[in-house]
This record gives C-alpha cells, sequence and structure tokens, in this order.
C-alpha cells in the first residue's frame, strides 16, 4: 500500500514541527489544585497521614441519652474499612460539635411542649491525631418516648483527606441533606403514628378514669370524696391535660411548615400528606376533631390500653432504633442514598475534582455534547428525564432518588445571597490562606449576611482555632429559613414587649429557634398566626407567609444573633433549655402528669372488668404505619407505583448494606474503583439498583475499548479510512466468524461513532440475518456473523447490494472496503505509532479529539452567514463556496475531513431542531463515491 | 436473439442528486399505489388494504385511513372545488372487498362508503368538468361528487375494466381484454335530466390483453399490450394514428416455434406503463425503455434491458430525465440525450432489429421513412440507480420540492431526497428556530 504507515507518519512529524499547535493556557477556573505536597516527595496516592482506616467511610452515630455518644452504623459496613479506628471516641468527638439546640419543652410563657423543626447543621470537623477528617451532619429525629421527644443523631464522612472535605463541602451537604430529609421524613411519619396511638391510649384510659370516677361517686354519696376519689380525679385532670399535650403535639408534628417543603427534597408520598393535611386542617375548624375522627373511622382498629399513672423509670425502656424511629422503608432509601454518597466520594480528591470539572464543561457543550459524550453524563436534565425509566439509572442519583422529585438539595440553592456569601467566605479562606496554615485554621461559615461582620467573626475564630491547634472545625450551619415561633408571638401578646425585646429574646433561643414552630395554643382550632400579631410584627407575617420574603427577615434576625452562636453556641443553647436539663423523661418533665411512655411492661388495670389487652409492640408499630398511610389516600398508589419501578425498597436494608460492601478497593487504585462498582452492578443488579448504569459509561468500559481501539489502529494499516466511515456516518459493517471477536471490536470502535441523540449509540454489536436497508438507517456500525452455509449467500448478496451505504471490514480476511480517505483528521485521532499505552489514556485522547471536531463542527453549524445568503440576489453557488472555503480555510480541514464535519453538522441541526429527541431515526445520509479494496 | 447486457454504473454517480434517504414504515403487505395529494403531501396503498398519508418534506405518517378488509385496487384524488362548500380533497379508494371508500385527505374521516358493486372495482377516473367519477369493474359506474349513481353500462365483461381514460366530448375510453371501448357520458339537458353513458365504439385493433392506457395529449391517447404493441389513436376520431409493433423476430411468418418463443417471452415484451411529454411517448416495454417520437412517428431511443426484470413504472422529469423502476428493485434515472447524426450515415441495423418498423401502418410509413434520413438520433443514458428496496418497485412519485417517493412488495416507502438542498433547508430551519426563541444575534 502506498500509504505505508512509516512514511505517513514521518510526514506528519514535519508537519507538526513546521505548525506547532499551541495550546492555549486552561482557564483557571478549570485547572485543579496540585497535589499540596508534591515538593515533600511524597505520590499522591499514599496516606497522608496515620489514619487508621483504609478508605473513606460513613458513620452514623446517636447521642443517647442512655449511653451518650455511640456509633450505629458505618457504611460500607465493613470492619476493614474503618480498621482499628476508635469508632467511639470519634462518635464522642462528633457528636459533642452539635450546634443545634433541639429541644422539646416548657419554653418560658408557655404551657406545653412543644417540637422544635430544626435545621440541620453541618459541620467540617478534623482530628489530626487520629488522622480523620469528617464532614458532620447532625440532624434530630423525633421520638415520643426520649427525653425532650428528640434523638440527636449524625452522620459523618470520614476521610483521611482534609482538603477532600473541605473542597466537597457543597456536594456533601448537599448529598447528606437529602439523606438527612429522607430520615426525617420518615421520621415525622412515624411520630405522628406514635403520638397518635399514644393519643388512643389515653382517651381509653380517660373513659376507663371517668367510669371509675362515677362509680366510686355513687358509691360514697355521703357529700364528700373520699382521698382515693380526690386522687381519681386528680388522675382523670392529668390525663386531661395529657391528652391536649399530645394532639398539640401531634399538630405541630403535622403542620410541619409547608414552605420548607417546597424547596427541600422530599418524597412525593410525603408532599401529598402534607398537603392532604393542609387541606384538611383548613377544611376542618378544628383539627383535632378531624384527627379524632381520624382516629376512629378509617383505620384499622387499634386497641387502646391504659396508661398506668406511675412513670417508669427512663432507663428501663429500650429506646427506638433508627430504622424503627424512620420506617423501615424510608431507612432504606436513606441507606441507598448514603452508599451512594460513598461511592460518589470514592476516590482522590483530583481525581473528583477532575471528574466535576468534566462535567461542568460538558454541561456546557450541551449542544454538542450528545455527539459523542456517553449518553449518561450527558447533563442533568437529560439524566432527569430518564430518570422516570427505571431501567436507567443515572450515574448522578440512584434510581431511588426518584422519589424524592427535587434533583438537587435546594437548601443551598434556596438560600440565595446568604448562602452565597457565606460561600465566598469560604473560597477567599482558601486562596487567603497557605496550605500550611489552612490546615490549621478554623473556617467557619457564618450564618450573617454582612460581610464585615464575616470577616471579624473569622479574625475571631482564626486566632481561637489556631491556639486550639489539633482540630479543625468547619461550622457550616447551614440554613436561613426562619420561621419566627408561634410561642414567641404568643408571648408578646400576653406579655407586651417591644421587637426589640423579641428580637433579643429570639437570640437566647438559640438561632435555629427562628426556625421553629412552637405552637402554643390551647385553643386547638386556632389559626397559625393572630391577626393582631400580624399587624404589629410585619417582618414576621412575611416570614410566615412567603418563604422568600421570609428570607429577608431571617437574616435580620440571623445578624443580631450571630455573636453568641460562633463562640459559645451550645452553652447559649443550654441556657435556653432550663425544662430539658433536669427532666429525665417526659413523665418528670410535665410535672409527674400522667404521660407515659406506653411500654412493654405495662400493667392494666383489671378493675370492672374494663380490660384491654396491651397489643405487641411490633404489632402497634405496624399498625401506627398502616394509619399514617390510610389517612392519605393519594399517597399509597404513588407509592405503590415506585416500589414496582424500584424493588430496591422492598429489600433488607443488611442486605444492602452487605452487598455494597464487599469491596476490596483500595484508594490508590481509584480507576479500579469504578470499574468494581460497575461489576458489583451488573453481578448483582437484579437485586441492587446499580448507581452506575453497567456497561457505557463505566471505567472500565472505556479503557476497554481504548485498549482495543488502540490495538486496531495498531494492528491494520487501513483503520484511517474504517474511522472515517464511523465519522462520516458511513455504516461500517465489521463481518466475521467469531462472534466474541466480532463483538469486541464493535465495542472499541464504537467510541467513534456520532450518536444521533442523548440516546445509545447507533452500534449495533451481533446481527446474523441478511441486512436491509433500515439496519443502515438506523446502526452506523455493525457486527455481522459470516455464514458459511447457503443461508450466508443472502447475508453477502445483501452486502454487496447495499454496498454503496457501507463499509466492509471483513475480520477474517483482513480486508477493508470502503472509500478513500486522505484527510488529516484521523491520522491525529488514530495514530498507529502513539505513544499511548494505555487503554483508558486512548480514551481520553479520543474524546478530547472528537470534542474538538465537535466545536468545529458547532461553528459552521451555528455561522449564520454560511448557510443563508446576505441577501436576496446571491446564488447558491456562491453560498457553497463560502461554505467550503470555510470549511477549508477557517477549520482547516483538509480534503475528507469536510464530510465529518458536515455529517456532524447535519446531526447538530436534526438535534437541535428535534422536539423530543429519539422519536426518529434521522435520515441516510450517503455519497456516490468509489469504494476501495483495502488488504494488509 | 441476442441480448444486450445490462448497463451499469458504478458507485461514483455524479449527476445523481439523491443523497439521502428516509425509510418509511407503515404497511404490511405490497405497496403499490402513491398519489400525490398536495405539495407536500401524498398517499400510499397496497395490499394490506390501509391508506396511509405522508408528509413528503419530513416523512412524518400524517394519516393512516383504516376501512378496506382486503387489497386496495384503485385509488384516486378527487379535488375539491373552490366554489363548494366541502373544501377538503377527497381520496376515493377501491379494494378487492367490492367496495369503494371517500375518505377526507384532511382528516382522514370516511366520508362514505360505497358496497352495493357487483364486482372488484379495478379504475377509478375523474371526470373533472362534470364533477363525476367513474369506477370500472365489470361494468362502468358514473357517480357525482355527493355519491349518487348517476348511471351506469350493463355487463360489459368478466376480466373487467383495465384501464380507464377520459378523452374529449365527454367520451372516456375503457380497456376490456383486447378491446377499447369509446363510451360517451351524455349529462343532463333541459331535454332529460337524466345522466346516462353510451357505447360508441369498439375498437379491436390490438392482438393481445390492453395493459397500458393514457392519454398523450387533448387529441390523443396511447394503448400498449401485452405483446408489444403500442398504438396512438385519435382522440376524436378513435382512429389509429400510429401502430408500433414490437417483436422479436422481424420475419413476419412465425413457426410454430417460434410462436411458442413469442409466448415465453412475451412478458418481456408486455408494455407496462406509459409516460409521455409534448414530443416523445415513453414505453416501459418489458425489461427495456423505448422513446416514441411523436413527429417522427418512429422510436427515437432505447434501452432494450433498462433493468434486469420488467419496468413497473415510468415518469418523465422536467429536465429531460427518465426513471424508471421495476421489479428488480431498483429505481434508475435516465437522461436523453441527443446525438447528432449525420443524415447520411445509415441506422444501425442493430438499433432497428429491435422494432418492426415493416409493420407500421401504410399512411405513417412513408414520412417516417422520409423524416429517418435527416433525424436527430437520441440516446437515453443511465446517470444512476437507487438502490433501496429489497424487493420490486412498483411504483414511484416525484415531488418538484422534496425529491422522489418509491413504494415496494418490501412493504417500505423510501423518500429519496437531494442531501445537499436537505441540509440547506435544515439550516434554514435552524436558523428560523434559533430567531424564535431569540437566541440569534445578527452582526450590526
Amino acid at each position: 500500500m502506498i500509504s505505508a504507515p512509516d512514511v505517513v507518519a514521518f510526514t506528519k512529524e514535519e508537519e507538526y514541527e513546521e505548525e506547532p499547535y499551541n495550546e492555549p493556557a486552561l482557564p483557571e477556573e478549570y485547572s485543579v489544585p496540585l497535589f499540596p505536597f508534591v515538593n515533600q516527595g511524597a505520590n499522591p496516592w499514599s496516606k497522608l497521614s496515620g489514619a487508621k482506616f483504609s478508605r473513606d467511610f460513613i458513620l452514623i452515630s446517636e447521642f443517647s441519652e442512655q449511653v451518650g455518644p455511640q456509633p450505629l452504623l458505618t457504611i460500607p459496613n465493613d470492619t476493614k474499612v474503618f480498621g482499628t479506628f476508635d469508632l467511639n471516641y470519634f462518635s464522642l468527638r462528633i457528636m459533642s460539635v452539635d450546634y443545634q439546640a433541639s429541644f422539646v419543652g416548657h419554653p418560658p410563657g408557655s404551657a406545653y411542649p412543644k417540637l422544635n423543626f430544626v435545621e440541620d447543621s453541618k459541620v467540617v470537623l478534623g482530628d489530626s491525631k487520629e488522622g480523620a477528617f469528617a464532614y458532620v451532619h447532625h440532624l434530630t429525629l423525633y421520638d415520643l418516648e426520649a427525653r425532650g421527644f428528640v434523638r440527636p443523631f449524625c452522620m459523618a464522612y470520614i476521610s483521611a483527606d482534609q482538603h477532600k472535605i473541605m473542597q466537597q463541602f457543597q456536594e456533601l451537604s448537599a448529598e447528606f441533606s437529602r439523606a438527612s430529609e429522607c430520615l426525617k421524613t420518615g421520621n415525622r411519619k412515624a411520630f405522628a403514628g406514635e403520638l397518635e396511638k399514644k393519643l388512643k391510649d389515653l382517651d381509653y384510659t380517660r373513659t376507663v378514669l371517668h367510669t371509675e370516677t362515677e362509680i366510686q361517686k355513687k358509691a360514697n354519696d355521703k357529700g364528700f370524696y373520699s382521698s382515693q376519689a380526690i386522687e381519681k380525679a386528680n388522675e382523670l385532670a392529668s390525663v386531661e391535660k395529657s391528652i391536649i399535650e399530645h394532639q398539640d403535639l401531634l399538630k405541630q408534628i403535622r403542620s410541619y411548615p409547608h414552605r420548607k417543603l417546597k424547596g427541600c427534597d422530599l418524597c412525593p408520598g410525603e408532599m401529598e400528606h402534607i398537603q392532604d393535611q393542609a387541606s384538611q386542617a383548613s377544611t376542618t375548624s378544628n383539627p383535632d376533631e378531624s384527627a379524632d375522627t381520624d382516629l376512629y373511622t378509617c383505620r384499622p382498629a387499634y386497641t387502646p390500653k391504659l396508661i398506668k399513672a406511675k412513670s417508669t423509670k427512663c432507663f428501663d425502656k429500650k429506646l427506638k432504633t433508627l430504622e424503627e424511629l424512620c420506617d423501615t422503608e424510608y431507612f432504606t432509601q436513606t441507606l441507598t442514598q448514603l452508599s451512594h454518597i460513598e461511592h460518589m466520594f470514592r476516590g482522590d480528591l483530583c481525581y473528583l475534582l477532575t471528574s466535576q470539572i468534566d462535567r461542568a464543561l460538558l454541561k456546557q457543550q450541551h449542544i454538542t455534547n450528545f455527539l459523542f459524550e456517553d449518553f449518561v453524563e450527558v447533563d442533568d436534565r437529560m439524566v432527569e428525564k430518564q430518570e422516570s425509566i427505571p431501567s436507567k439509572p443515572s450515574q448522578d442519583r440512584p434510581p431511588s432518588r426518584s422519589l424524592e422529585e427535587c434533583p438537587i438539595p435546594k437548601v443551598l440553592i434556596s438560600v440565595g445571597s446568604y448562602k452565597s456569601s457565606v460561600e465566598s467566605v469560604l473560597i477567599k479562606m482558601e486562596q487567603e490562606l497557605g496550605d500550611e496554615e489552612y490546615k490549621e485554621v478554623e473556617v467557619t461559615e457564618l450564618s450573617s449576611f454582612d460581610p464585615q461582620e464575616n470577616l471579624d467573626y473569622l479574625d475571631m475564630d482564626m486566632k481561637g482555632s489556631i491556639s486550639s491547634g489539633e482540630s479543625i472545625e468547619v461550622l457550616g450551619t447551614e440554613k436561613s429559613t426562619s420561621v419566627l415561633s408561634k410561642s414567641d408571638s404568643q408571648a408578646s401578646l400576653t406579655v407586651p414587649l417591644s421587637p426589640q425585646v423579641v428580637r433579643s429574646k429570639a437570640v437566647s433561643h438559640r438561632t435555629i429557634s427562628e426556625d421553629s414552630i412552637e405552637v402554643l395554643s390551647t385553643c386547638p382550632s386556632e389559626a397559625l398566626i393572630p391577626d393582631d400579631f400580624k399587624a404589629s410584627y410585619p417582618s414576621a407575617i412575611n416570614e410566615e407567609e412567603s418563604y422568600p420574603d421570609g428570607n429577608e427577615g431571617a437574616i435580620h434576625f440571623q445578624a443580631s444573633i450571630s455573636p453568641p452562636e460562633l463562640g459559645e453556641t451550645e452553652e447559649g443553647s443550654m441556657e435556653n433549655t432550663p425544662s430539658q436539663i433536669d427532666s429525665c423523661c417526659i413523665g418528670k418533665e410535665s410535672d409527674g402528669q400522667l404521660v407515659l411512655p406506653s411500654s412493654p411492661a405495662h400493667t392494666h388495670s383489671d378493675e370492672d372488668g374494663v380490660v384491654s389487652s396491651p397489643p405487641q409492640r411490633h404489632r402497634q408499630k405496624d399498625q401506627g404505619f398502616r394509619v399514617d398511610f390510610s389517612m392519605e389516600n393519594a399517597s399509597p398508589s404513588s407509592r405503590d407505583d415506585s416500589c414496582e419501578g424500584f424493588p430496591a425498597y422492598e429489600l433488607d436494608p443488611s442486605h444492602l448494606l452487605a452487598n455494597r460492601d464487599i469491596s476490596k478497593t483500595s484508594l490508590d487504585n481509584y480507576s479500579d474503583t469504578t470499574s468494581y462498582v460497575s461489576s458489583v452492578a451488573s453481578t448483582s443488579s437484579d437485586r441492587i439498583p446499580s448507581a452506575y448504569p453497567a456497561g457505557l459509561s463505566s471505567d472500565r468500559h472505556k479503557k476497554r475499548a481504548g485498549q482495543n481501539a488502540l490495538k486496531f489502529i495498531r494492528q491494520y494499516p487501513f483503520a484511517h479510512p474504517a474511522i472515517y466511515s464511523l465519522l462520516s456516518g458511513r455504516t461500517l459493517v465489521v463481518l466475521g466468524e467469531d462472534e466474541a471477536i466480532v463483538r469486541k471490536l464493535v465495542t472499541a470502535l464504537a467510541i467513534f461513532v456520532p450518536s444521533y441523540g442523548c440516546y445509545a449509540k447507533p452500534v449495533k454489536h451481533w446481527a446474523s440475518s441478511p441486512l436491509h436497508i433500515m439496519d443502515f438507517q438506523k446502526w452506523k456500525l455493525i457486527g455481522l456473523q459470516r455464514v458459511a452455509s447457503p443461508a450466508g449467500a443472502g447475508t453477502l448478496h445483501a452486502l454487496s447490494r447495499y454496498s454503496r451505504y457501507t463499509s466492509i471490514l471483513d475480520l477474517d480476511n483482513k480486508t477493508l472496503r470502503c472509500p478513500l480517505y486522505r484527510g488529516t483528521l484521523v491520522p491525529r485521532l488514530a495514530d498507529h505509532r502513539t505513544q499511548i499505552k494505555r487503554g483508558s489514556t486512548y480514551y481520553l485522547h479520543v474524546q478530547s479529539m472528537l470534542t474538538q471536531l465537535c466545536s468545529k463542527a458547532f461553528v459552521y453549524t451555528f455561522c449564520h452567514h454560511l448557510h443563508l445568503p446576505t441577501h436576496d440576489k446571491e446564488t447558491e453557488e456562491l453560498l457553497a463556496s463560502r461554505q467550503a472555503s470555510f470549511l477549508k480555510l477557517t477549520l482547516g480541514l483538509v480534503n475528507e475531513d469536510v464530510r465529518v464535519v458536515q455529517y456532524l453538522a447535519e446531526l447538530l441541526k436534526l438535534h437541535y431542531m428535534q422536539e423530543s429527541p429519539g422519536t426518529s431515526h434521522p435520515m441516510l445520509g450517503f455519497d456516490y463515491v468509489p469504494s476501495f479494496l483495502y488488504k494488509i | 436473439m441476442h441480448k444486450s447486457p445490462l448497463q451499469t454504473i458504478g458507485e461514483e454517480q455524479t449527476q445523481n442528486p439523491y443523497t439521502e434517504l428516509l425509510v418509511l414504515k407503515a404497511h404490511h403487505d405490497i405497496v403499490r399505489f402513491l398519489v400525490q395529494l398536495d405539495d407536500y403531501r401524498f398517499a400510499s396503498a397496497g395490499d394490506d388494504g390501509i391508506v396511509v398519508v405522508w408528509n413528503a418534506q419530513t416523512g412524518e405518517k400524517l394519516l393512516e385511513l383504516n376501512g378496506h378488509t382486503q387489497k386496495i385496487t384503485a385509488i384516486i384524488t378527487f379535488p375539491s372545488l373552490e366554489s363548494r362548500e366541502e373544501k377538503n380533497q377527497l381520496i376515493l379508494t377501491a379494494s378487492a372487498d367490492r367496495t369503494v371508500i371517500v375518505w377526507d385527505s384532511d382528516t382522514g374521516r370516511q366520508v362514505q362508503r360505497i358496497s352495493c358493486f357487483q364486482s372488484t372495482v379495478k379504475c377509478l377516473t375523474v371526470l373533472q368538468r362534470l364533477d363525476v367519477w367513474l369506477s370500472g369493474g365489470n361494468d362502468l359506474c358514473v357517480w357525482n361528487r355527493k355519491l349518487d349513481l348517476l348511471c351506469k353500462t350493463s355487463h360489459l365483461s368478466d376480466t373487467g375494466i383495465s384501464a380507464l381514460v377520459e378523452i374529449p366530448k365527454n367520451c372516456v375510453v375503457a380497456a376490456v381484454g383486447k378491446e377499447l371501448i369509446i363510451f360517451r357520458l351524455v349529462a343532463p339537458t333541459e331535454g332529460s335530466l337524466e345522466w346516462d353513458i353510451l357505447e360508441i365504439k369498439h375498437l379491436l385493433d390490438h392482438q393481445d390483453n390492453i395493459l397500458s392506457l393514457i392519454n398523450v395529449n387533448d387529441l390523443s391517447f396511447v394503448t400498449g399490450s401485452h405483446i408489444g404493441e403500442l398504438i396512438i389513436w385519435d382522440a376524436l376520431d378513435w382512429t389509429m394514428q400510429a401502430y408500433e409493433r414490437n417483436f422479436w423476430d422481424p420475419s413476419p411468418q412465425l413457426d410454430t416455434q417460434q410462436e411458442i418463443k413469442l409466448c415465453q417471452k412475451s412478458n418481456d415484451i408486455s408494455i407496462h406503463h406509459f409516460t409521455c411529454d409534448e414530443e416523445n411517448v415513453f414505453a416501459a416495454v418489458g425489461r427495456g425503455l423505448y422513446v416514441y417520437n411523436l413527429h417522427m412517428k418512429r422510436v427515437i431511443a432505447c434501452q432494450k434491458t433498462a433493468h434486469d426484470s420488467s419496468v413497473l413504472h415510468i415518469a418523465k422529469l422536467p429536465n429531460r430525465q427518465l426513471i424508471s423502476c421495476s421489479e428488480d428493485g431498483s429505481v434508475r434515472i435516465w437522461e436523453l440525450r441527443e446525438k447528432q447524426q449525420l443524415a447520411a450515415e445509415p441506422v444501425p441495423t442493430g438499433f432497428f432489429n429491435m422494432w418492426g418498423f415493416g409493420r407500421v401502418n401504410k399512411q405513417a410509413s412513408q414520412p417516417v421513412k422520409k423524416q429517418q434520413e435527416n433525424a436527430t438520433s437520441c440516446s437515453l443514458e443511465l446517470i444512476g440507480d437507487l438502490i433501496g428496496h429489497s424487493s420490486s418497485v412498483e411504483m414511484f412519485l416525484y415531488f418538484e420540492d422534496h425529491g422522489l417517493v418509491t413504494c415496494s412488495a418490501d412493504h417500505l416507502i423510501i423518500l429519496w431526497k437531494n442531501g445537499e438542498r436537505e441540509s440547506g433547508l435544515r439550516s434554514l430551519r435552524l436558523f428560523q428556530k434559533l430567531e424564535e426563541n431569540g437566541d440569534l444575534y445578527l452582526a450590526v
């Protein structure tokens, strides 16, 4: 062959020397920071410090009221991962930085316990001694049996790489917020169910007591009451009070602020639930009544039990597990999300950053990236569309997420200006401080909106933390939604206070209090905000009525209260909870009144034969579960639908956990990490929804495809015309007897095939029947079986008949029949003398070359004057010559390269025009050009 | 008898404008008919009994008309009259289930269904001037736009009418087997309010079944038969103007063996389709194409084996191009090129071996001979072929603006387009869309 590889390559090199290609400098925002320890001679993949764990993991801990901070579970649930790392000690550390003041109790001026709807707090914490750095996400769950009704939990992402935590803070925060929201949603449901059961119990107890009192009254009509009777009456009164309190709590949990939900991730079921309740609340004047009717009408029978007057010791009871607190479905979903997080942040920081930049860049080229990029990564918009299809799980989110409709945690976004100021502070810190310094500095995310103030606090904090030396803390309190507590408003009504006083009161309540709704209402039918209050405090009204406006008000509040939050937040919050401190359990807290946690060891009164057998604990839970769902009519159906699509929900969470963590992957081989993922996904795909689609986008796939493509290029001197065929849209038929070989080559060559849309590439890996004209319209790369039998004659006949539409690569005879190629593009793309050795490198090389090509096609396609006459009298010939000269001179395309760009331009046009991509196959374009037979 | 080899063209077809194709799939059986509805729409029909309306520009399937239970035997459009209230164009389809259905081409609504036929309607024709349409089966019926049966003939033949064209003076000519029958339509006048149809004349000049019948111009029409007879008739007095007999053996005395041979070969010389322009009649004769000049009254160009098997449909394009499609599954584009011949140069004998000029009827033979001597002869040059269908291409339709539509026994319809032109159109639409979206910024 005249185009002997050596000669060609030699001339090519000369050309390169003549015109050195000047790489434009990479814009700063796209550059990945160099590994900080390079000058120390360390390789980037060596362990940074004496971390006792082998790779990143997620830890869930609880601050148990009985035993203190304790680790609950880790993801991956594999002891090898965290090794000798002291989870107990670390739990203590991370739980001790919980800055959220979550309490339920009797705030001053209120008569009933109130729930705080507390925003999660997000903290970065470092322990240089342990070599562990953690993103810590604190959240509070409600438990009727817990002290103050709350159970503090935290989820921590623990890594040995501090920079990873710092730089991925936003992403971590977003992802963990999703998990947290999922837990809390489930918890609200479970809590409401628990309350309802409790109310039934109380109601039943009241009936029993009432009967007894009546009997006693009748029994002794001496005119005075016996001490026994008085005791009974007192008991009855306290039960009444308890009922009111619990009804109030139920109302509170159900009136979980609506506007909060609009912004956050939420399961549709929950949304309906809430809307349902909202409508319920609006239609019925008395929510309690409606709750009562709910209780008695539309739910499976729950046998109420008598509540004993005496409180049980709170240490006797067994606290509910996290799963019980959140109901299994939500718990499973959370675990899925956490596993997803663990996968997502696996590997080195540079790797993460590069892929993030990659994705960000891809999003920018949203017009052309469908051509060669893997469709999964193409862009979020597409991903969202695909998400509704269960069979196509997206990389960005696990399929389970489709339950929660909002793709991005809006907490971050909705905060708007406030949040951005926080972010800028963080970035500024990074830029200003050197690496060494940076390590030692405590960066604090302020909840203040005032930059000047921010700086002041920063200074203060930096000093403080440097002195502490050992630990690094970044405090990000991630919330801005502030809701003036109702109790405040009530208090301000009863005790006239100036707005200033109200503010300072809010300060003393600790920042988060503005987020809480504390319903202080003895009259159940009362509207959320009294009208007269609205009149006197317009800012508060704004907060209540519209979310964005509320933001403003919130910031003002925040501004004034920031200082205490930074320094002694914990203390500040503790000051406010005197009632909580001395109260051990609810019974005590409510001054020995008859509010008792229902316990299995509960004895029922058998007087007068009014007896109810106490149901089993787990059955209660079950019923509560069902009760909860029967309240919303719309919810179960949507739930069912989603469950059908994602059987993972029905999985045993422990199974899920176990399966996710057969991992032997080490940190320093992350190219394998993803391939491991894909292999796990493929082996257990029937049971576990894979976060990564097996196949196309996995790194292993890319590596293999790259390797085989490289092999093809080195092996076949006619690789160039073959690749040209693919790039110019002429179907390449790979003909061979051995299916495995054909498939392998087809997979490799597929990286050169432009896609029609954002769906799968037009590649058919293996066909055994004669090809048809439709096949050429549909497929651009076909693996075809060569059959020796007479049946195969039909196949070959069809091939020769349609030869003008195809290039034929005969693997058995090592021949290629295709048009001539004399361009310069493909030799650069597929240089058989390339120094590239690794398949993944070659894949990336191809991708970058193709991206360059795409941008040429983009310019050509969207250049107005090239396609439309500049004036009416311009002839088509003139237009054509202008196009030709643009392609040749401006884009520097030689000979057949023009056809490639023209073909890509046609695809771009079609894709841009298509309203609903993928609905139809594009036309089959072809040229009447002679083909040549190439042999080795 | 020599058989000229099939002319082939390589992969390099610089003059072939069709560089894009779109496969349209909706039918489940042989697609036999294509009919143009307007500038951008066409309808297809075939053996599966359904009619599909397509957008010729985008290839979009617009309507699917379901109503027939058996294969469709004829389809025609009934153009709307602008004076009328019902502006919608109608599509008439006849089927082997002995019904005719009238469709609204815009909505796909079945306007009416006529099922009173004794036999399958094999041809339909519209007499726009009278605003009536005719259906030809074993008899001939006349209908008005409201689908009232105005009149009908008696039973004509069991084979039925195979072709029907309108000729001047309210007459139609029907091909029934070997004979042509001229009917005159009597429209209601002041004297009688009844429509009537009268048999005027039987023309019995064809030796075999008449396969094709078209109007050449206002003054003449042409018929072709199974054994390759081509007769040009005067449309006013129904006399033969010219007679061409395409035969394989020039000798007039056929022996029995040759007779058999002729029968065997008859398929090769049967005239399946005609097309014509002002000067020429183009005939699809067996596998070949012949150009008969009306002025010279002789064949001026031919391709004896234009295709591998029978040519089923031909059409003349404005630019001296001829398109033919065939049972071999291909479509070929020909160009009629003139080659100036010296008057003295003898016409190659091989050329005339094909045509029996000795049989030209008397009054025509003399001028033909005269013209031959100083005539320009032409040739049909193959300039491109379209390979797409895997089975017989039954028919095609040419759109000036949108390219060529072919239908085939492989159940497919293919839209062939000029790639360059389509590319330009797509750019135009692209920038229109950009402009609509407000994304277009023109440099001032």
